[in-house]
């Protein structure tokens, strides 16, 4: 594995709920990174992100790592739950918030 | 750059012959695509599975050329 990959999937493991996003929540550097930071905020989850904009062998890394070919991604407990497409799905159908408590992640609301 | 939508339809079609498939210009720039695709080749799989499939037929288009897809995939019976 490369130092990329190894540093990705220590991340992922360290962090419960994690965004890799182009921008950072405050500032979101795409539209589509920025539902993702919306939908997180409004079920009141707590996350990290990781601007891949900041880290150019991130931004192609986690591509690699995921398969999957853009950003934003979300990983909760390790496990890779979809990019902005699925998100918006999930929490209109109400899935992600079940979603979430079933995996154990409190949320504010 | 961009991709025009009978481009995807056909990498589409040729990856789902099944598929109803429906594309839609969302900014009429060619940039940014709506995609609806619906297959028996869902059946059984998880939707990051599905998506992964769809991008898969794209041929590395997607994320590339093409920035923006809105990506909704079904199982067809």
């Amino acid at each position: 594995m490369s130092d990329v990959q190894a540093r990705i999937a220590e991340d992922v493991k360290n962090n419960p709920v994690l965004l890799y996003m182009k921008g950072t929540p405050v500032f979101p550097q795409c539209g589509f990174s920025s539902v993702a930071v919306q939908i997180l905020t409004h079920l009141g989850v707590t996350f990290e992100a990781r601007d891949v904009l900041a880290d150019p062998e991130v931004r192609q890394g986690i591509k690699d790592f995921s398969n999957w070919p853009t950003i934003p991604q979300l990983y909760v407990k390790g496990e890779f739950v979809g990019g902005c497409d699925i998100l918006k799905e999930m929490y209109q159908s109400g899935e992600l918030e079940t979603f979430f408590k079933e995996k154990g992640i409190a949320l504010r609301s | 750059m961009g991709m025009k939508g009978s481009e995807i339809e056909a990498l589409l079609r040729e990856a789902f012959p099944d598929a109803e498939i429906e594309i839609r210009d969302l900014a009429g720039d060619d940039n940014h695509w709506a995609a609806t695709v619906k297959s028996a080749a869902f059946q059984g799989k998880s939707r990051v599975q599905q998506h992964q499939m769809v991008y898969a037929a794209l041929k590395g288009n997607m994320g590339g050329v093409l920035h923006a897809l809105q990506l909704t995939t079904l199982a067809k019976d």
